[in-house]
């Protein structure tokens, strides 16, 4: 393996760690304040992929895409947490698993009847389309980038919302002891609509952000969701920074273990046979590193409790 | 005998009164259907020995269920191109044996539970969803990235498999087969459920502090219920394997794994013959919905979210009453 290619892989596992992020955290803050596991996440990031791909197809602009796909999500979460979510907090987890399940039923099929079977595609703005010359002579191309960029950017600024502001003092205050800021009179039930429909404006975003370089197709949300589920796993639930670190380790071990393992594989088998048992076995390589966490410390990397 | 119990003897015998009635008018495809919901109410008796008495809620047992199809993919794939499995250390050869292949993919499904189990109990509530979740995803991607296999196009097998005596390409011989292994699966659920294990398992379940200060570790408990359900789970992952001669990667999908769980919450958790119906309501749902509407799963999940949010207790609860009864 060359420098250069590493480097790439190294930055490619960034962009998809910083996507990965984007789900996780509105999971990880769903969970830490409301204590709702919510699979329809993933549709989530359906719906803001589909906005995007629908109004950046009809007005041409990329940017009123990903508004619409901010907006799209927002609502689509404010809405479900107002009709469904809001009935299943004092339910078990088993109750929230199925109701939320049958979310992702409704909002596949509803999304199938609405665009069709086939996948949609958005594409990337004019200004960032080609590569970028990095330093050392490495091209890369700037639209993944620029995710990098938007999604660190994100990061800080959620970073800022938690630990800065009024309403991240309260989100706070709502993982700590949900009673007690109900009793202080805080209106617990709009901060739960407000943090679920952040969450979803997150998943949205980077459901857009991808749909520039992936298909824009029905499912597409569910296998990023189980990657993020991993990635709180790895961080730990309810924990910002857990979710940041787990979402590039994650990001990383994906990239380059495709890259490595039947490279190492290839040191002692014949090419065909280290491809495909290199692949094979990356394929399970982030589940290893979930696994060697939970043997380590079962409550994940930056969490407080199990 | 209450009134779970009547209905306990109505789903069981419909079960078996359909399939007969339709061997007589000579409706090959519905006995397909009733074989279909048999298998399926195995994986789903499976489930629900960890979810309903332990309540360990698994969003993995696609692992489990796929991992049987693959005993039965392989070993009859190895046995139809006369290939042996493996040559060294010891020969090992493929076979279209049901006997000896549900033997493999029972071994099989309870070791990765063992090993899936030993790891996500360490944990537990939305922490073991998650794990459990992603092992099923683990066996999803590493069953599309084996090439040997038929990757994502799957295993296909040209003749069913053999069982001594019977003619398992009838369609009504193999429904019996698989209805008397779900009768078996229910009767050992029912004797499970009434035996020492399962009463300490209940209790794990209620309190695991109690239960540690009389000795018992819910730990080892609940991993012994994750085997057994994994088990039988993957039994059943062999059986829907020999129903449709094709196995795929599709077994595997998370989407399975949510589909086992709605068999058991549709007919009622923790109820002895709640995978049954809900397996049987399922299928029928299936078969008249999806003949109505291609969108079909808009009203699936639905009906699924107005199980959840306004009748607990499912199918059985809606009509037997909310108490559970184990008799």
């Amino acid at each position: 393996m060359t420098l250069i290619l590493f480097i790439e892989q190294v930055l490619n596992g960034l962009q998809f760690g910083i996507m990965l992020f984007l789900m996780a955290a509105g999971l990880t803050l769903v969970f830490g304040v409301m204590g709702l596991i919510n699979l329809a996440h993933g549709s989530l990031y359906m719906v803001g992929a589909f906005a995007a791909a629908a109004v950046a197809g009809w007005t041409g602009s990329f940017v009123l895409g990903l508004a619409a796909a901010l907006a799209a999500a927002a609502a689509a979460g404010a809405l479900v947490e107002l009709l469904v979510i809001r009935r299943l907090y004092d339910r078990d987890h088993l109750d929230q698993v199925l109701a939320t399940f049958a979310l992702i039923l409704i909002f596949s099929e509803g999304t199938r009847y609405l665009f069709g079977s086939f996948p949609l595609y958005l594409d990337i703005p004019d200004a960032l389309t080609g590569p970028v010359t990095l330093p050392g002579g490495i091209q890369y191309p700037a639209y993944r980038l620029a995710i990098i960029a938007i999604g660190l950017t994100i990061a800080a600024g959620l970073f800022w919302l938690i630990s800065r502001t009024r309403l991240g003092i309260r989100i706070r205050a709502g993982e700590a002891d949900r009673e007690m800021i109900a009793a202080l009179g805080v209106d617990i039930s709009k901060l739960y609509t407000i943090v679920f429909a952040l969450g979803a404006a997150l998943a949205g975003l980077a459901g857009a952000l991808v749909g520039a370089i992936q298909a824009v197709q029905v499912g597409m949300g569910e296998p990023v969701l189980i990657l993020a589920f991993v990635v709180i796993v790895i961080g730990g639930i309810g924990s910002i920074k857990g979710a940041l670190i787990g979402s590039l380790l994650v990001g990383l071990t994906e990239t380059l273990g495709s890259i490595a393992m039947p490279a190492l594989f290839r040191l002692f088998m014949d090419n065909s046979a280290a491809q495909a048992t290199g692949s094979a076995i990356a394929s399970m390589l982030i589940y290893v590193l979930m696994a060697l966490v939970l043997v380590w410390r079962p409550q994940g990397l930056f969490g407080a409790r199990v | 005998m209450s009134r779970e119990t009547i209905l306990n003897a109505v789903i069981f015998g419909g079960l078996l009164a359909v399939p007969l009635w339709a061997c007589i008018v000579d409706e090959p495809f519905t006995i397909t259907l009733a074989t279909k919901v048999a298998i399926l109410a195995l994986a789903g008796v499976g489930l629900n020995i960890a979810l309903g008495l332990g309540g360990l809620v698994s969003l993995g047992h696609a692992a489990f269920f796929g991992l049987g199809g693959y005993a039965m993919g392989i070993l009859a794939s190895h046995a139809q191109s006369y290939t042996p499995l493996m040559e060294s250390p010891l020969l090992i050869e493929g076979t279209k044996s049901m006997p000896i292949i549900w033997l493999m993919a029972l071994i099989t499904s309870a070791l990765a539970a063992l090993a899936i189990g030993a790891l996500s109990l360490r944990t537990s509530g939305v922490y073991f969803i998650m794990i459990t979740l992603a092992f099923g995803q683990m066996f999803y991607y590493l069953s599309i990235s084996w090439p040997a296999y038929g990757g994502e196009d799957g295993l296909s097998i040209y003749v069913r498999n053999g069982f001594p005596g019977l003619n398992t390409l009838d369609p009504i011989q193999f429904f019996a087969i698989c209805f008397a292994l779900l009768a078996l699966a229910l009767w050992l659920n029912a004797r499970l459920i009434r035996s020492p294990f399962g009463l300490a398992l209940g209790a794990a379940r209620q309190s695991p502090q109690r239960v540690e200060t009389v000795g018992l570790s819910p730990f080892r408990l609940r991993l012994a219920a994750f085997v057994i359900s994994g088990a039988i789970t993957g039994l059943a992952g062999a059986l829907f394997a020999d129903l449709n001669r094709f196995v795929s990667p599709t077994m595997f999908s998370w989407q399975t794994s949510g589909e086992i769980m709605i068999f058991v919450i549709l007919g009622g958790v923790g109820r002895l013959y709640g995978p049954v119906a809900g397996a049987a309501l399922f299928i029928t749902l299936e078969h008249v919905l999806g003949g109505l509407s291609e969108f079909w799963h808009i009203y699936l999940g639905l009906l699924l979210l107005l199980v959840v949010l306004f009748a607990r207790g499912g199918l059985i609860g809606l009509i037997a009453g909310r108490e559970v009864h184990h008799d």
